[in-house]
């Protein structure tokens, strides 16, 4: 952790930002981001001109009251096949910070409209073995280089972008669910029934936000690329208070997980970053630092809520805490 | 001629069955239909609600409907995997047998597949499954392969059914309304039982037979691949197209046993339906049922024995939660037709037929064994309250909509006996045929 070469990489969010502003949508939304920063909500005056790179290259200037618009730069299902260019998105999650605190479930659900059950991000408790100490194992899904669920899709609503994401086109899943049981992490559900909230036709429907979601059809985690556009982490990245996650570019080879930025093949080399059932050979994008010397003792992990407590009964250690009646 | 006569006798012999609906038929039709429109209004349920009225939740998301597919489609490929066969095969056995066989092989590829509709929550876009083609996907290929094999066993049946209709067109004392006669006269397609006709559509047959049975076997084996590719611990197995070839035929030979001793006893056909009949059924079931069982065993006992973390938490499912139904599916379910079949004082036609029910529940719940459990048991545990969503149970829906199936499979076998013959009178013919040939050549050669 205390590694010069890191800090030496390491400012702030900002340079992640930097790595986004190349591609063309990104350069507009990206701005409308910073806009948003320097300006209060309420004075959206008029009048201020910014200058903008056009997808055919050129160099416009535009009223910022009209660039406040734009942030829904609405990704049609064709475009989101496509991905970001030069980008292979890469998460690491660091698993001796993680201490369930539910953040990032509960970012990626409000950003997602999801219900209480619906996780895109699960964490979960693993105990590798009996020996083992038990660890908190955030989850989202892993879009792997080698999809299964791509593969075994009869239609091609999920399929796999250039910069390595691996999202579903909910207007073209006929519901077969072939990707749901072909996926070794679990990491796919599917909406069994209708709910009010998939007639929220406000926000268009795009792969890239998952939103709205669809009766009969598979959703999952989608890495959030309609922030990535923006230059901004994904939501679970963004609100985990431990700064566990962290999310970045293979090719630029930095993640960061908002507070940090560090070189990615470091990160892994130094803290013997590993992929979750790596004999799999799904190739995985998402990289996990193992749980030593860990910043929390695993019973913070157990909040308020009984409901969430009550997952975790049948792991061993659980069921031995229980017994000595610790929790 | 004296054949003619023999045609006339015949389908006199059969016209009861063909002309008239008894009560005990009007009464069987009407609960058939009774069943399948409640199955009716749990489709629309499903259709409205969503999937939400099945038991069918996040981890196990492939149910009964899957197993039914399975089950339904199995037996399809095995009839025509058999009645491919026996159609090689010289004995005057096999005519009382061949159409039963055909008549079931092409009802359960139809039924099969619409339980595999019933998995897909957007049937609204099922289109898109030819709009958006991916060849890559093993479900592609699976449509692929029931398409074929359906157009196949259709053409096939067809073709035996050809000198049966011209029979049933050429008769005049059958007392069927006029449109059934209109019917047989198209279908029938000008077929005047010329040497040169039955030697062309002896040979078309022939053909079929042999296509009938690759395509038996590479839709099998798509099926077993549906599982076995992918890399659940208890599907992604090398042995699965195999071991589905051979549970399939353990099943479909059961069925066809079953059916026989219905029919024989319903309509009354102990004439054609004989012991040796299911003897020699028996027997094949027999065979089958040694190569299921050491096929069953080799699947499990080599993830016993090597014990891999995910294939022991597999195991210990089947042996906690499930272990009745695993004792009746893969021990009861083999053990006993075996003794049955193997002890020759067993061989009664009442205990092979109770031998074929026990084999094909207990294969039933094979498949089931083979979804559920693994699904509930995936790499990373189910961390969940909601015990829907940690183990499957069937709901009410579901298995209305599996006895519908059941249902509408002998509502339609009841329907297409009514239409033509269930023991080919054409067979008989040519049987006979065969005789007064060998009869003259005998004289000739005698006389000589």
């Amino acid at each position: 952790m205390e590694n010069n070469e890191n800090k030496k990489g390491g400012t702030d969010r900002r340079k992640f930002l930097k790595l986004g502003l190349l591609s063309s949508v990104t350069a507009v939304a990206g701005t409308s981001l910073v806009s948003n920063l320097a300006t209060d909500e309420e004075s959206k005056t008029s009048g201020e001109k910014i200058r903008l790179l056009t997808p055919d290259g050129k160099m416009v200037e535009v009223d910022a009251d009209n660039i406040n618009k734009y942030p829904e730069a609405l990704i049609t299902p064709e475009e989101s096949r496509k991905g970001i260019p030069n980008r292979k998105f890469v998460m690491v999650i660091d698993l001796a910070k993680c201490k369930n605190a539910r953040k990032c479930v509960e970012s990626c659900q409000k950003a997602h409209k999801l219900d209480h059950h619906e996780e895109f991000m699960k964490v979960q408790l693993i105990q590798n073995n009996e020996e083992g100490s038990p660890y908190w194992f955030p989850k989202p899904c892993f879009h792997c280089d080698e999809p299964p669920c791509v593969t075994v899709c009869p239609t091609g609503a999920t399929f796999k972008r250039d910069d390595g994401i691996v999202l579903i086109d909910n207007d073209r899943c006929i519901g077969c669910k072939f990707c749901i049981t072909s996926c070794p992490y679990s990491a796919r559900q599917f909406n069994w029934g209708h709910k009010d909230k998939f007639d929220d036709k406000s926000q268009p429907y795009s792969p890239e936000t998952s939103v709205p979601a669809a009766e009969g059809t598979v959703m999952k985690c989608d890495f959030c690329p309609d922030l990535l556009r923006q230059g901004e982490l994904p939501h679970c990245a963004k609100s985990c208070p431990m700064g566990v996650i962290y999310f970045g570019d293979k090719n630029e080879d930095i993640v960061t997980n908002g507070e940090e930025t560090v070189r990615f093949s470091q990160l892994i080399n130094d803290r013997g970053g590993y992929r979750h059932l790596e004999h799999l050979g799904t190739k995985p994008n998402v990289y996990y630092l193992p749980a030593t010397n860990r910043q929390f003792p695993l019973e913070r992990g157990f909040g308020d809520d009984e409901e969430i407590n009550e997952r975790y009964k049948n792991v061993p250690y659980v069921q031995e805490l229980k017994k000595q009646g610790k929790i | 001629m004296n054949l003619n006569n023999r045609k006339r006798e015949l389908v006199k012999e059969f016209s009861p069955m063909l002309e008239k609906t008894s009560l005990v038929s009007k009464i069987w039709i009407g609960f058939l239909i009774a069943i399948i429109l409640v199955g009716l209004y749990a489709f629309i349920l499903q259709v409205i609600k969503g999937h939400e009225v099945t038991g069918m939740r996040d981890n196990v998301v492939w149910g009964v409907y899957i197993i039914n597919f399975i089950f339904f489609v199995c037996i399809s490929y095995s009839g025509a995997f058999i009645s491919g066969i026996l159609h090689f095969l010289k004995t005057p056995l096999k005519n009382s047998v061949s159409r039963i066989i055909e008549i079931i092989t092409v009802l359960s590829i139809v039924i099969g597949p619409v339980f595999i509709l019933l998995c897909i929550g957007r049937l609204d876009r099922l289109h898109y499954l030819f709009l958006y083609p991916r060849i890559q996907s093993p479900i592609t290929w699976d449509i692929i392969a029931i398409i074929t094999d359906l157009f196949g066993c259709f053409i096939y049946l067809y073709l035996t059914f050809i000198p049966d209709l011209a029979i049933l067109r050429d008769n005049d004392n059958l007392k069927v309304p006029n449109w059934r006669k209109k019917l047989y006269k198209f279908l029938a397609m000008n077929y005047q039982d010329t040497p040169t006709q039955r030697e062309r559509l002896h040979k078309i047959t022939k053909t079929m037979s042999t296509m009938v049975i690759a395509l038996a076997i590479v839709a099998y084996t798509v099926l077993a691949w549906i599982f076995s590719l992918t890399l659940q611990p208890g599907w992604n197995s090398t042995i699965f197209a195999p071991y589905f070839i051979i549970a399939g035929l353990y099943s479909g030979v059961g069925v066809i046993i079953i059916a026989m001793y219905l029919i024989r006893k319903y309509f009354k056909l102990e004439k054609y339906l004989v012991q040796s009949h299911f003897t020699w059924a028996g027997l094949v079931l027999l065979v089958i049922a040694l190569l299921y069982a050491y096929f069953t065993f080799s699947e499990y006992f080599s993830k016993w024995f090597s014990h891999k973390i995910h294939d022991t938490d597999l195991l210990n499912t089947l042996f906690t939660r499930y272990f009745w139904q695993f004792i009746f599916a893969n021990y009861i379910g083999v053990i006993v037709p075996l003794v049955i079949l193997f002890v020759k004082k067993f061989r009664t036609i009442k205990a092979i037929t109770f031998a074929s029910v026990v084999a094909v529940l207990g294969l039933w719940l094979n498949r089931y064994l083979i979804v559920v459990p693994t699904l509930e048991t995936p790499y990373l545990p189910i961390q969940d309250t909601r015990p829907e969503y940690i183990y499957y149970s069937a709901t009410w829906v579901e298995w209305a909509l599996s006895l519908t199936g059941v249902a509408a499979f002998f509502l339609f076998f009841l329907l297409i006996i009514k239409f033509v013959p269930i023991i080919p009178i054409s067979g008989i013919i040519d049987n006979e045929r065969d005789e007064l040939e060998k009869d003259e050549n005998l004289n000739k050669n005698l006389t000589e």
